[in-house]
């Protein structure tokens, strides 16, 4: 890689070509501030904080998008520069709201930090708030225009990395919206609910619905039996908001936080991420060994995938994979099979999940079949934002709490249901049990190392005792397009399906990046997220679903078999084509 | 008209300059150019177009051509025509309704007078012809 | 008998003011007198935009141009130009570098009177723009007929260099450098566009270049195409300018009809074609990285610089981006060859600047001057001053990204450099005159509230800074500025210089930050006096009645829309100021100068 020489305030400094003047201060130690700049994203210099001067030269240009030339000396900061961002975020507070102690950014928010290290007192300038209607149309996010300061984060992500076009700007200048077009509100536009733009604005101007207020009523309530699942994703990130490290495992606290909570059951999503696999494996095997239904077969677990799929490709409809998400399983055993083991009336069931998706909000109430126990399978979901306040609202002290075990018999879980977290997971859990209801073998090496990584797209081919299986692992929505531009055409020309499995997820990074995760999301914290998912799936007594106990139990006990007819009124669902303007 | 080469290109580029400087095209000696603008539009040229055809037609005169050009930039006397009459100089004039349309024919083409109030000098020489 | 001799006496305002009427008629009887009135027309004609010299009188067909003329002058015009044929020499203007007029006198220096020099225009007002035989007789394609075939690709950029041409759009890029950068970019495909999206309020020297000579604009960008390796030219013009875009579809039809376009041109093996692009007539888009932008279909929003255009432009190729102004230029560059072109103008600023001037000036329209000539020629001779008589105040060039020059810098010579020192630029060539009767407050304000309207709002220091500007002065023209708005309009200002992104929000503070720097009294008396003096600030101006003037007709009340005018007939009338809208319709109404604006 070809490199240049450059100086940041005076210091020499050789850094790789097509280094942006940002990254290589930050190389130099220098600190430049930010507002619009997304490490996720292409920058968009909208915001005009970090502007830095080249000597020489009377103009400022912006560090996030100007990349270094060879010989120039970078000054990224002194009294003028200074002051020039100091009047661009007096600019920007004069035409905000200001009401931090009640918006759901306070503390978390990018605009109130700057504000902060600038020692902004007051503002010189007369304040121009707009006050514009909320948008409150979706059950996962809700849009508050009036706190927005159009950085375009989120249709940027919205666009580029999602390709999903449900946010776009509106309006020019002064009047300028990120809002859906066409007049339409976000309920009604392509908006998959994945809730990207959520957790990549920086102030609050969108964010997950609130709905902690629906558990602490629930868990008053004495008539209800409240359980609750919790995702895989959620282990590895719950501990950021009390100051761990990203991927650290916080199983064991998640579930006793919960109980300090009041609530009376605690669940494991990853008992039906087994679950899944046993359904969605059989699935595939009837697929790709009986040949009844089409190939590929698509995962289905990622609502927001599923949303998007049913708008921009209702044709892959016959390719989706007919199993339930885990999450809707998880609610749908809790109701009927736990509920009768316990001798409870599932209407007193108060079925509550903890995700890292804001999509899920949808998912629960997407069509009748989440009804498939009678009543609601799952009456609210939280995001691991929501509950992380809920449990620091609490007082517990979540750094110090006892590990404790789930409750049984639909909490145990095997290292393949915590990988469903992660992008590439599904896959490997679904191959690692495949495998063995092809060949009634069991694979000696359960690591497939192919649909593991970071890249968009992941290809790989699993060898089952000399039949190739092939399979793709897409996430970030605007990676999917080409792979399912490949099936279409195959499929067009009547030729062999270039896949037999493909893993989709809304979201990059998979469910440890979702939409409801922590502040500060990016690609360093992904990774040591998936780290730590791949830990807690190493460190499991069981890493291959069908080994897990409990799943044995319940086809014994209850569902009989995968497939099976009960197995398909709980945990099958089907699809519909979708407009994808509804209005 | 088919694709032109090169020598084509320069036999038709001497031509019209011929016709330019003879100034006569046709049997038509007398040239009559509207400024065609949007100002000039914006301000009645077609207006004044319409009634220097009629009155040419009323006068029967046959050795008219009236033309198009573009803005000559005397955007506070518009519409602004150039009239070219033999043994006259060549004249342009400003704020031509359609009855000062009417009274160029009579008076300018006819008469070989020029109409007066209305004359204006063309802003600057033609760096072309240097 | 046809007459023989015409005798133009101009009749602008300032001549008219200084006894052209007077000249007329001497003219007049002189000609009875001298038995000449049948071969003589005497007609008085428009300005001739020569004012500082007038009254004018020339003669016809001799072109004799006689300046300062007095009505004593008249019988020797007739006897000597009309019954003699021979030139008053005394009257005769010659270049004021000229001292030899009387003894050595050359006919040839009797043309120079004109400031005008048409390069761009130069077939405006000549040529059928939808006759592409016409563009041909003057020279057209002829530049490219010598591009293609003796001259390489360097050939072309090193007279461009010579000549010195700078993007006439803006800040006035060097244009061969920018063909440079994209003739030495690698790439399968590269661009020419031609920017057509003029915006700046008053501003429509290009519109006009369009419509009057659509081809030397294709013809350019064919030469820019072989000169940096490029087959296909784009034209981004916006939909407001339909005649414009008739014409040049016209013009492009028939240059390939003629070959002129299109595969192998006049079989040179080189090819070239055009598509035309309509912008919606968004500001922003003028800007070039914004203009590309709507050209893929995107919103029209800057991208930031680098990359520039040149090297990763229109779908990331190399890209040549030109004004219509700069690219009427080119032509006439290569066939009159860069050392011509350079040697009109000044050092660093070479060939003509179109201007529209508009505004409080007799003679509104285009203009084409060489680059240098001053702003007092520019308005005081060509523009035949003020109009009513009234006294100059300043000018505003370069539109929204512009700023004011006032009194003292009338005898500047106006190019891209002197303009930006004084804190104002070249823009694209909108030149607004005022008088007295104008408020630089207002005049701030119009601008401001154009820059809020068209700022495309992706970058926050522009789309907050102008609605703030804007509010400030808005304040301040209602008489509820503070000392503390004054230092906010440098702050917020200096923000915007540095940290917006594009041109727009860079220089959209210049009208502020000019009219501050050169008529702060002005902002003071806003502030500190509540008065404004040219009237325009409504919330500042009080309408009164002396009573010692007003007869009690009751005109006044009568046309008051609020009724705030009472008083009995015949007797003095009074205005409640607490109901007054200032809306001045007393004031006009009075016949007796009884109504006092303050």
């Amino acid at each position: 890689m070809s490199t240049v020489d450059i100086k940041v305030n005076g210091r020499a400094l050789t850094v790789p070509a097509g280094t942006s003047i940002l990254k290589a201060a930050k190389l130099a130690g220098c600190k430049i501030p930010t507002l619009c700049y997304h490490s996720d994203l292409e920058p968009w210099a909208a915001c005009g904080i970090c502007v830095v001067k080249v000597e020489g030269s009377p103009r400022m240009v912006r560090a996030c998008a100007t990349m270094v030339t060879a010989g120039q000396n970078y000054i990224t900061d002194d009294p003028e520069i200074h002051q020039i961002r100091k009047t661009v975020i007096e600019m920007t507070l004069a035409d905000h709201p200001q009401e931090c102690l009640t918006c759901a950014r306070n503390q978390t928010c990018e605009l109130q930090r700057l504000a902060a290290e600038y020692g902004i007192r007051e503002i010189p300038f007369d304040r121009r708030v707009k006050r514009l209607p909320k948008d409150e149309s979706t059950p996962s996010i809700v849009l508050d225009p009036s706190k927005c300061i159009q950085c375009g984060r989120c249709a940027q992500v919205c666009q580029q990395l999602q390709d999903v076009w449900a946010l776009e700007f509106i309006g020019r200048g002064e009047k300028t919206r990120l809002m859906p077009s066409a007049g339409v509100v976000l309920n009604e536009s392509p908006c998959i609910k994945c809730g990207q733009c959520s957790a990549h604005c920086p102030v609050g101007a969108i964010y997950e619905k609130d709905e902690t207020d629906l558990l602490m009523n629930a868990i008053l309530d004495e008539t209800k039996h409240v359980a609750v699942q919790m995702a895989p994703a959620v282990r590895v990130a719950f501990g950021e908001a009390f100051g761990m490290e990203p991927g650290e495992i916080t199983t064991g606290k998640i579930y006793a936080a919960l109980r300090r909570l009041g609530v009376d059951a605690v669940f494991d999503t990853n008992f039906s991420a087994d679950l899944t696999i046993m359904e969605e494996g059989s699935e595939f095997v009837e697929r790709f060994v009986n040949g009844k239904g089409e190939l590929p077969q698509l995962t289905s677990c990622c609502p927001a995938w599923t949303d998007y799929m049913e708008k921009y490709y209702p044709d892959m409809i016959p390719n989706f994979s007919t199993a339930k998400s885990p999450q809707m399983m998880q609610g749908a055993v809790i109701k009927s099979y736990y509920a009768k083991n316990k001798g409870i009336d599932p209407k007193d069931i108060y079925s509550v999940s903890i995700m890292p998706c804001t999509a899920k909000k949808f998912e629960r109430v997407r069509d009748e079949n989440m009804k498939s126990s009678g009543y609601s399978d799952v009456d609210l979901v939280l995001t691991t934002r929501e509950l992380s306040r809920m449990i620091k609202t609490f007082g517990v002290d979540f750094v110090n709490l006892p590990e404790e075990d789930a409750d049984s018999p639909v909490g145990k879980y095997t290292g393949a249901g915590t990988i469903f977290g992660v992008t590439g997971g599904v896959m490997e859990a679904a191959v690692r049990s495949a495998y063995y209801l092809i060949t009634k073998e069991e694979l000696s090496n359960v690591n497939i190392e192919a649909v593991r990584g970071m890249d968009g797209v992941k290809v790989g081919e699993v060898d089952i005792k000399g039949t190739k299986v092939k399979v793709a692992v897409a996430h970030g929505m605007a990676n999917v397009k080409a792979v399912l531009d490949e099936v279409r055409e195959a499929k067009e020309k009547g030729l062999e399906p270039p896949y037999h499995f493909i893993e989709v997820m809304a979201c990059r990074g998979g469910c440890i990046a979702g939409g409801g995760q922590p502040y500060g999301t990016e690609d360093d914290v992904r990774e040591k997220r998936i780290a730590g998912l791949y830990k807690d799936d190493e460190q499991s007594e069981f890493r291959c679903s069908h080994h897990n106990p409990e799943i044995t139990q319940i086809y014994k006990d209850y569902l009989g078999a995968p497939l099976s007819e009960k197995s398909h009124h709980l945990l099958h669902t089907h699809y519909t084509p979708r407009p994808v303007y509804q209005k | 008209m088919a694709k032109m080469t090169l020598e084509e290109l320069r036999k038709l580029r001497n031509q019209k300059k011929d016709e330019l400087d003879k100034r006569d095209t046709e049997g038509k000696d007398v040239h009559i150019i509207i400024g065609m603008g949007t100002c000039g539009i914006a301000a009645g040229a077609k207006d004044s177009l319409d009634a220097f055809l009629d009155e040419i037609e009323k006068n029967k005169i046959d050795n008219v051509t009236v033309k198009q050009t573009g803005c000559m930039g005397l955007c506070y006397v518009e519409p602004t025509v150039e009239v070219k009459v033999p043994e006259m100089p060549d004249t342009i004039y400003g704020n031509v309704d359609a009855e000062t349309a009417r009274n160029i024919v009579r008076e300018h083409v006819l008469g070989k007078k020029l109409v007066s109030e209305h004359v204006f000098d063309r802003p600057s020489k033609d760096i072309v012809k240097e | 008998m046809a007459v023989k001799n015409f005798i133009l006496v101009c009749g602008g305002t300032a001549c008219e003011s200084s006894k052209a009427n007077d000249i007329f008629n001497a003219l007049k009887s002189e000609v009875e007198a001298q038995g000449v009135d049948k071969d003589v027309q005497i007609v008085k004609t428009g300005c001739f935009g020569f004012c500082e010299k007038g009254p004018i009188v020339k003669v016809l067909p001799e072109e004799a141009f006689y300046v300062e003329v007095t009505p004593e002058d008249a019988k020797e015009i007739i006897s000597e130009s009309i019954v003699k044929g021979r030139m008053v020499k005394r009257l005769l203007y010659v270049d004021d570098t000229d001292k030899k007029k009387e003894d050595d006198f050359d006919i040839e220096n009797i043309k120079f009177y004109q400031k005008q020099v048409r390069i761009v225009l130069r077939n405006c007002g000549f040529i059928d723009p939808e006759k592409i035989e016409e563009y041909i007789a003057r020279d057209g394609y002829a530049a490219l007929e010598k591009v293609l075939f003796d001259m390489s690709p360097d050939d072309v950029i090193n007279e461009l260099k010579v000549s010195g041409l700078r993007g006439r759009g803006g800040a006035g890029f060097p244009t061969w450098m920018k063909w440079n950068f994209t003739k030495g970019v690698e790439s399968d495909q590269k661009f020419i566009v031609c920017n057509a999206d003029e915006g700046d309020p008053g501003a429509y020297m290009d519109r006009s270049t369009l419509e009057g000579d659509p081809h030397s604009v294709l013809e350019a960008m064919t030469i820019a195409g072989y000169t940096v390796g490029a087959n296909k030219g784009v034209i981004y013009i916006r939909a407001e300018y339909p005649l414009a875009i008739k014409r040049l579809e016209i013009a492009i039809e028939q240059a390939r009809e003629y070959g002129l376009l299109g595969e192998d041109i006049l079989g040179s093996g080189f090819s070239f074609d055009f598509e035309i692009r309509l912008g919606a007539g968004a500001f922003v888009c003028g800007e070039e990285t914004a203009l590309l932008r709507s050209i893929e279909g995107n919103r029209g929003m800057p991208t930031p610089k680098p990359p520039f255009p040149a090297v990763e432009g229109l779908w990331g190729k190399p890209t040549v981006i030109n004004n219509v102004e700069t690219w009427a230029n080119v032509p006439m560059i290569i066939l009159k060859g860069g050392k011509w072109f350079n040697s009109i103008g000044t050092e660093k600023s070479s060939g003509t600047k179109v201007f529209a001037l508009t505004g409080k000036i007799n003679n509104s329209g285009l203009v084409e001057v060489p680059m240098g000539t001053t702003l007092r020629e520019i308005v005081f001779d060509i523009g035949g001053g003020i109009k009513d008589g009234k006294k100059f105040k300043a000018v505003q060039t370069g539109g929204p990204s512009g700023g004011v020059l006032t009194n003292d810098f009338l005898d500047t010579p106006i190019d891209f450099d002197q303009l930006t020192a004084i804190g104002s630029m070249m823009g694209s060539g909108g030149m607004i005159v005022m008088d007295e009767d104008d408020c630089i407050i207002d005049v701030a304000k119009f601008y401001q509230e154009f820059c809020v309207e068209e700022s495309c709002g992706k970058c926050a220091p522009c789309r907050i800074g102008t609605r703030k500007l804007y509010d400030i002065l808005d304040k301040i023209s209602k008489g509820k500025g503070t000392h503390k708005d004054l230092e906010n309009l440098e702050t917020i200002g200096n923000a915007m210089k540095k940290a917006a992104l594009c041109g727009l929000g860079q220089t959209a503070p210049n009208p502020i930050l000019s009219t501050l720097k050169y008529f702060k009294d002005e902002y003071l008396e806003h502030v500190d006096d509540k008065v404004c003096r040219a009237g325009k600030c409504k919330d500042l101006v009080r309408f009164e009645i002396d009573p010692e003037k007003c007869i009690g007709c009751t005109v006044c009340s009568r046309k008051c829309p609020v009724g705030c005018i009472s008083g009995e007939r015949k007797q003095p009338h009074s205005i409640d100021q607490s109901q007054c809208v200032k809306c001045g319709a007393c004031y006009a109404a009075c016949k007796f100068g009884a109504i006092k604006k303050s």
